[in-house]
């Protein structure tokens, strides 16, 4: 076990803690957090078809045993003192040849740990909820192989001690969601959904790649330590690529923009993984890794700049969106996006900002996912059917799913005492901090936040009220399909009614005494309090005007009168945002035909040039051979007068020079 | 006095020739030259083939004028005697008759033909003029033993493996020969018996010809002989004499007969002897 | 005189003899132009040994002799089997080798 030394003079923060090796077993063991998971979808796809009737149970097991692990090494943590709360564990020598070595270690510390606790839990309840979901399907044993096989990337991703490691689970964790998402492969459209997010993250690995190779190049090594520890002293142009080209990597992965097309479409998988994967964890990869990378985006002011807006427009973006759409699941995925735009621009704002990013992560890991549950449960009891104007009226029959479903939608509101308004409105209060020489970012930042809650608390509640208030506007038989809305069963329930509990108490429980930032410090680095340019009181007050005034707007809108059940001809700008404000059309515009262009050119140069310079030769040859041939007369005698005028020549040649 | 001073083949002290080879030289070189010219441009070949006849014996004799008596007597034998008979053999066998015509086949071939030779002729002679030669020695010393000897004490001596494999390559060209001239039966070998079966079943003269008449007087092929009865036999005398009408009478040769019983002929009984 | 005469009369020989083979017709005469090319470079030989004063010259001579005497052979052998095929003494009819 090698214990990296850090001098603090060279670190942009003073106080980042120096990992020590592990102690106790739990600290030991903490390789089978992976190893589990991935052995248990291993078993699973393995085991085939005879594991049907008992592979969904193995499923949940593991992701509870790795729930149990990352409790028991949270209670070693907690239990240790502050300077020992970063611990690395060297696991084996992946690449050693020469010079070059990249050793696979894990990295226990409270962020690793926070994302490990967040991903079992959530998704251990989320394994319990898909055993009900997914019951009449007969490939229920498959997903759950392929939901382990998530959890055990995105465990690699979060407990990884280098930029190698972590490129696994990113990598792993972009497979497993290509996988979910297209289960019912059988439809084509899910297939291509599938398809199109793989792509995108895609676009997203090259940018993480470059980092990993600028990082290569200039510091020699890829685990954390010796990165953050060289990062002060790089050139600058260096930092600032190795920090735009990570903040490529976490839109890709995050949906954040330029890189956000392809969440809507995941909603083409089951409802659990859009729950698991595109609400709570996966998504979330990409604040994981620009928070990690601190050290880096501390080096590079212009990158962390580029992270506050791409935060910013993804926020405003997902928000606007999200007001337009009729598909409840598509609508949850705007929102997500844009709360994912929240904790960006948290990151992005520096120290001050971080603990809320992750705060806000977790709290949104909650309420979300509890949404994206209650969601699936109304599918369930309306034929899985998703337009929401065909809903209204379903609070009478699915009571728990509503009262869960309306706790996350407070949450989100940023409703007091709900978790949501504990780290939102820290966000918008950190947005309006004051930064030095450029005094127009807390101002810009500040208001687009505070906007955007606005419009958030807007769309929300229309999703709230078209779905359960409202006149029923079901579909009848004659229509097609008659529906008997009715409460989902116990095993899907439950998991609901603990998401929800945590949508209400998590936020303000981990609040107390700032208990979460302390928490983060080992890794974040203590941020001094800073005052925003507006008293908090009036920062608070502001937002909760602007929540009232859109929950308001909704009702009027939604609850209080008709709801037109086919989308009525509307403005511009709802025209735009039903069509996702046009981001396929930008994407094949700017992408697609450029690059189908740029293939048909290629094709064309091959066939053309090369293939014609090729033939060219050949047909060349053939000519020239065609020409050649014809001296070939058959006739000795001219045979023999090439040969005499040949030696004539010879001899003339010869005897000029000579003479 | 030696076959060189004999034949005034010794060079000078500057290496020219005497003058009597001079004048020898300037007779016979012109006329050889014609006559390769004759070989060059004559429609007949049998005109060519004199004229090439001309060359090699007019070589020869440049040859013992040269001292290389040994090679001019070879000359002689091998090439005039040889293998221009040889060359000649051929000639019959393809046909005398066949005359070449002088039009020219090959497009440009005779342009090219005439520039490319007179260019190498050129060529040749402008390199032989300008070239400059040592003064000629002449084969004095070297025929010492005479020019036979001095030849085979090289043959023999230096360049012994040159003459064994040229011996080996003339036999291999003898055996070249008669496997490219060699004529495979491709039918069955017909015998005696079966061509006079034929001759037989075909109605055709089954005995040999008459001789020609052979008289007192003539015995040449052109009279014919007489058949018991007296008449001339026709075919007795060769076709090609009677087509030409050189067939002679044979009354013109022969004995005058007697009527039979009409000459005192001598008894056979007691005889005296007068 | 000097010896260059003989030598000049060598060349004009050669040069005649090169010139028969790529203008005439019946490969027999055709053969003969090749006689007399060699013949011409024997008389040059022999003029060569003369004015060196050894016999070398003359053995090479020799050795032309015998195997243009070898090559006369043969060459007739060829010519009076391409005849009996094709009833033609010819080199231009056999050109089977066009293009």
């Amino acid at each position: 076990m090698s214990v990296h030394t850090l001098t603090a003079a060279r670190l942009p923060f003073a106080d980042i803690v120096a990992p020590v090796a592990p102690s106790g077993a739990a600290q030991e063991l903490a390789w089978l957090l992976v190893a589990i998971p991935l052995a248990s979808a291993a078993i699973l796809l393995l085991a085939g078809r005879r594991s049907n009737r008992w592979g969904h149970w193995f499923g949940v097991g593991a992701s509870a045993a790795s729930f149990v692990l990352g409790a028991a090494i949270l209670v070693s943590l907690l239990g240790a003192p502050t300077s020992e709360r970063v611990v690395e564990l060297d696991l084996f020598d992946w690449v050693s040849v020469g010079q070059l070595s990249l050793p696979a270690g894990m990295r226990l510390d409270p962020l690793s740990l926070t994302f490990v606790l967040l991903v079992t839990f959530v998704g251990s309840l989320i394994h319990v909820y898909s055993v009900a979901y997914m019951e009449h399907d007969a490939d229920r044993r498959r997903f759950f192989a392929y939901l382990n096989l998530f959890v055990g990337a995105m465990l690699l991703l979060v407990l990884a001690d280098s930029y190698l490691v972590l490129f696994v689970g990113w990598e792993g964790v972009g497979l497993a969601s290509y996988l979910l998402i297209g289960f019912w492969n059988h439809r084509t459209e899910y297939a291509v959904a599938a398809k199109k997010a793989f792509v995108a993250n895609r676009v997203g690995d090259l940018g993480l790649l470059i980092a990993m190779m600028a990082m290569f190049a200039s510091v020699g090594a890829l685990d954390f330590t010796s990165v953050f520890a060289a990062v002060g002293e790089l050139d600058p142009t260096t930092v600032t690529i190795i920090g735009l080209a990570l903040l490529l990597a976490a839109c890709g992965k995050s949906a954040q923009f330029p890189l956000q097309s392809w969440l809507g479409d995941a909603m083409a998988g089951p409802t659990p993984v859009s729950a698991l994967i595109h609400a709570a964890t996966m998504v979330t990869a990409g604040v994981y890794l620009v928070v990690r990378s601190a050290p880096v985006y501390e080096a590079a002011p212009n990158a962390q700049l580029a992270v506050v807006v791409v935060g910013a427009i993804t926020l405003l973006f997902g928000a606007i969106v999200g007001c337009a759409k009729d598909d409840l699941k598509k609508a949850l995925a705007a929102s997500t996006m844009s709360q994912i735009g929240y904790m960006m621009l948290a990151a992005g704002l520096g120290p001050i900002g971080y603990a809320f990013a992750i705060f806000h992560l977790v709290t949104h890991g909650f309420f979300k996912a509890g949404m994206f549950l209650g969601a699936g449960s109304v599918m369930h009891g309306m034929n899985d059917q998703v337009d929401m104007r065909r809903f209204g009226g379903l609070a009478k029959y699915m009571k728990v799913t509503w009262i869960t479903f309306g706790l996350g939608w407070l949450a989100i509101l940023g409703v007091p005492p709900f978790s949501g308004f504990w780290s939102k409105d820290k966000i918008i209060e950190a947005a309006f901090v004051p930064v030095d020489g450029a005094p127009w970012r807390a101002w810009v930042f500040g208001t687009v936040v505070l906007v955007g809650a606005g419009i958030t608390a807007f769309y929300m509640s229309r999703l709230f009220f078209m779905t359960f208030h409202g006149e029923k506007r079901w579909t009848t038989a004659a229509e097609g399909a008659e529906q008997h809305p009715h409460e989902s069963p116990r095993l899907m329930t439950w998991p609901m009614i603990v998401l929800a509990v945590g949508s209400v108490a998590l936020g303000g429980l981990l609040s107390i005494g700032s208990a979460f930032s302390t928490w983060l410090e080992p890794v974040t680095g203590h941020a001094e309090h800073h005052e925003p340019v507006l008293p908090v009181p009036v920062i608070m007050a502001a937002t909760l005007v602007l929540v009232a005034i859109g929950l308001f707007l909704a009702w009027r809108q939604y609850a209080a009168s008709t709801v037109p059940t086919v989308a009525p001809a509307a403005s511009v700008l709802t025209r735009a945002a039903r069509r996702d404000l046009y981001q396929d059309e930008v994407n094949d515009v700017l992408l697609v035909e450029p690059g189908a262009y740029l293939t048909r050119s290629l094709v064309y140069g091959d066939r053309q040039v090369v293939d014609g310079a090729v033939v060219g030769i050949a047909h060349g040859t053939v000519g020239l051979a065609e020409k050649v041939r014809t001296l070939q007369t058959g006739y000795v005698r001219s045979y023999a007068a090439t040969m005499l005028a040949g030696v004539v020549v010879l001899l003339v040649v010869v005897l000029v020079t000579r003479i | 006095m030696t076959l060189a001073s004999a034949l005034h083949a010794n060079l000078t002290e500057a290496g020219t020739t005497s003058s009597g080879e001079a004048v020898l030289f300037w007779v016979l070189a012109p006329l050889m030259v014609l006559a390769a010219l004759g070989l060059m441009l004559s429609r007949r070949t049998v005109h060519v083939a004199v004229a090439i006849a001309g060359v090699m014996v007019g070589l020869a004799v440049f040859y013992v004028a040269q001292e290389a008596y040994f090679l001019g007597f070879v000359q002689v034998v091998v090439y005039t005697g040889a293998i221009m008979m040889l060359f000649i053999f051929v000639l019959m066998l393809v046909g005398v008759d066949a005359s070449d015509s002088l039009v020219e086949t090959l497009s440009g071939q005779r342009w090219i033909g005439a520039l490319a030779g007179i260019g190498i002729g050129v060529v040749l002679i402008s390199v032989v003029v300008r070239a400059s030669f040592p003064t000629a020695v002449g084969l004095g010393a070297a025929n010492a033993d005479s020019n036979p000897v001095g030849v085979s004490r090289l043959v023999f001596g230096n360049f012994v493996l040159a003459f064994e494999a040229t011996g080996a390559l003339l036999v291999t060209a003898a055996l070249g020969a008669l496997i490219l001239t060699h004529r495979r039966r491709l039918g069955r070998k017909i015998g005696q018996r079966e061509l006079a079966d034929a001759r037989v079943a075909r109605g055709g003269r089954l005995t040999p010809l008459a001789a020609p008449g052979v008289y007192a007087r003539h015995n040449a092929m052109d009279v014919p002989a007489l058949d018991p009865y007296g008449e001339p036999i026709e075919e007795s005398v060769s076709r090609v004499l009677r087509i030409r009408g050189q067939e002679a009478a044979a009354a013109a040769y022969a004995l005058e007969t007697e009527e039979p019983g009409s000459t005192d002929r001598p008894s056979l009984e007691g005889g005296e002897d007068e | 005189m000097s010896l260059t005469n003989y030598l000049v009369l060598a060349t004009i020989l050669f040069t005649i003899g090169a010139t028969t083979v790529l203008l005439r017709r019946n490969g027999i005469i055709v053969f003969m132009g090749v006689e007399l090319m060699l013949n011409a470079t024997n008389l040059a030989l022999i003029t060569f040994s003369r004015m060196h004063g050894n016999l070398q010259g003359q053995v090479f001579a020799f050795f032309v002799m015998v195997v243009a005497a070898a090559e006369v052979v043969i060459g007739l052998a060829i010519i009076v089997s391409i005849f009996r095929t094709r009833r033609s003494a010819s080199v231009d009819d056999v050109n089977l080798l066009r293009n």
